[in-house]
């Protein structure tokens, strides 16, 4: 025999009977969200602590991604260290190349040539792209918009082909070289840009026209998870986060390096600090990357794409290992010993999607550094997590998460 | 000498250790015993107004008198300067004073340092391990924790420990 759904009238009844009873309690309800929840992108747990569906603290619990890089890269040579930074943001490989490979440019006093410059900023940009792409697809499909997905996907697909066509791979791609980068930008590359630039404002359009006016897009972005400018400076915030509080904070004004400070563009800033302030300000990076992108293609200079006159740090070319000796040594060192590295120390920092990427390297002279430290941005924005959840509810949760673009790979390191 | 280091020598000149330059970069040692009120100070001083922490990270010096070295790093958003600050650390007193009450971005940058170097941050809210789990053995990025040889595999007792096997 079936058994019957109880009546409705009971429950009601059984409601009352607790209302009247002197035993009746309130307490704060403990919520474990992840590690395996499909909105915290990624391995992240968070204990919330609730009184019904208010939050009252958030503690995020980091480190389940955790495969501890900066020990494995005190025993690895400076150049094996790039295929691992491409593994820390796995969305964003190119510009954690980019990150690192400056930090030991730095170290070793490096001059870059002009077309490496250019072609490192156009590929970090193109990076900003497909990262803020992902970021967009992800948050609205957190919100409930699954068609956002599938169109910004759309676009990221056409960048990763690209990515694959230059270097062979779309995630991880371990580009950027020591003193360059690793292939040149070819025609057919430059074509498929440019046509694909002649069509994106079109596709930010079209993003827009599906959310700036949709009311459950308002209503879930619009003053949630506020932060002022005084906190968000105070927790050291960066990148978008940052911005979208008011704070003129973007390395790549602020200390200008590869061929930012030769082309025009704009820092995008947000007024209120809430969620969709933060949309809004991706949105805008996005149009001034291809902005960037497009003035970069018009300017690109001829010439080598890796430092010349660097021997003992930059591979030789190929053609040259083969017929001249010095050459041949310099490649074997390079390979079997690692490129030595001057006694020093060094931070930088360098603007990836997320926010502020730092790498700090000690270098005690050997072709091993002594100490690198990564300053993630991901992990830095989680600091900041509690104080921006306190009194919103659990479904805002998961717009914070998206909110900061977290990626825990990068989170934990 | 640069000028943000003749700042704190002046402010603090029992403190200040050393100043140093490289690569157009700015490193101050100072002493760890008043590192609150010079970050207080780098913090609040008008023309200095670090009001945006970077990092807190530590190094690892195992042949030194003072073992560990906790390296800061400062950024003034109004200014647009940045500068490194370090205090050594010993490894009896293993413990250095939390300027999470200053800049509270510190919070999370101490815990990390605490659970991969073992540095104690006296006044920290809430120091607990934060990447690794609570119950972990030891501080792996200390110089002389092992590579490899603590996993999983030491503890079947019929398996040759890999310290053996290298022998």
């Amino acid at each position: 025999m079936a058994v019957e759904q109880p009546e409705q009238e009971t429950a009601i009844k059984s409601e009352r009977v607790v209302e009247e009873s002197p035993l009746r309690r309130t307490e704060d309800l403990l919520l474990n969200m992840g590690p395996q929840h499909p909105a915290t992108h990624g391995v992240l747990r968070v204990i919330l602590e609730l009184e019904g569906e208010k939050v009252l603290k958030a503690t995020p619990d980091l480190g389940f991604l955790h495969r501890g890089v900066e020990k494995l890269a005190e025993n690895e040579t400076y150049n094996q260290i790039i295929p691992h930074t491409d593994r820390l943001d796995y969305v964003c490989s190119m510009t954690n190349n980019f990150a690192y490979v400056r930090a030991v440019e730095k170290l070793l006093d490096l001059k870059i040539p002009e077309r490496a410059e250019f072609i490192r900023t156009i590929i970090a940009e193109t990076q900003r792209i497909v990262g803020h792409l992902f970021w967009l697809g992800t948050q609205a499909l957190d919100i409930g918009a699954m068609t956002m997905f599938f169109w910004t996907f759309r676009e990221r697909e056409v960048l990763l082909d690209l990515f694959e066509q230059l270097c062979g791979a779309r995630l991880t791609t371990n580009y950027y070289r020591i003193g360059g980068v690793d292939s040149d930008l070819t025609p057919e590359i430059i074509t498929r840009l440019r046509k694909f630039l002649h069509h994106f404002p079109a596709a930010i359009e079209e993003y827009e026209a599906l959310l700036a006016n949709n009311r459950i897009w308002l209503a879930r972005t619009k003053n949630v998870a506020v932060i002022s400018a005084e906190d968000a400076i105070n927790f050291g915030l960066t990148g978008p986060v940052l911005r979208g509080s008011g704070v003129m904070y973007d390395i790549r004004k602020a200390e200008p390096y590869a061929a930012y400070d030769r082309v025009e563009w704009d820092v995008p800033l947000g007024k209120h600090g809430d969620t969709y302030d933060r949309y809004w300000v991706r949105m805008q990076e996005m149009r001034q990357s291809a902005r960037i992108i497009r003035q970069c293609l018009d300017k690109l200079p001829q010439g080598p794409i890796l430092s010349e006159n660097a021997a003992g740090v930059v591979l030789p070319p190929k053609e040259k290992v083969m017929h001249d000796m010095e050459s041949l040594i310099h490649h074997f060192i390079i390979v079997t010993h690692g490129v030595r590295v001057p006694k020093g120390e060094v931070y930088v920092g360098t603007e990836v999607p997320k926010g502020e990427l730092g790498f700090y390297i000690v270098s005690d002279g050997t072709t091993k550094p002594y100490r690198l430290k990564i300053r993630s941005p991901s992990f830095v924005n989680m600091g900041a997590f509690d104080h921006m959840a306190r009194g919103y509810l659990i479904s805002d949760v998961v717009t914070i998460f998206g909110t900061y673009d977290v990626v825990m790979g990068e989170c934990d390191r | 000498m640069h000028s943000i280091a003749e700042k704190i020598k002046e402010r603090f000149p029992d403190e200040f250790v050393e100043a140093r330059e490289h690569r157009g970069q700015l490193a101050v040692m100072v002493k760890k015993g008043r590192i609150v009120e010079i970050c207080r100070f780098l913090h609040d001083d008008q023309d200095l107004a670090f009001n945006h922490i970077t990092d807190v990270t530590a190094v690892d010096y195992p042949n030194d008198e003072e073992r560990f070295e906790v390296v800061y790093h400062f950024y003034s958003i109004p200014k647009n300067q940045r500068i490194r600050l370090k205090a050594r650390v010993r490894e009896e007193d293993c413990a250095i004073d939390s300027v999470s009450g200053i800049w509270q971005g510190a919070n999370f940058m101490e815990r990390e340092t605490y659970d991969l170097m073992g540095i104690r941050f006296n006044g920290h809210p809430d120091l607990r391990r934060i990447l690794l789990t609570d119950d972990f053995d030891g501080h792996p990025l200390r110089k002389d924790y092992p590579v490899e040889g603590r996993g999983w595999r030491n503890t079947f007792e019929f398996l040759p420990k890999s310290e053996e096997v290298e022998k």
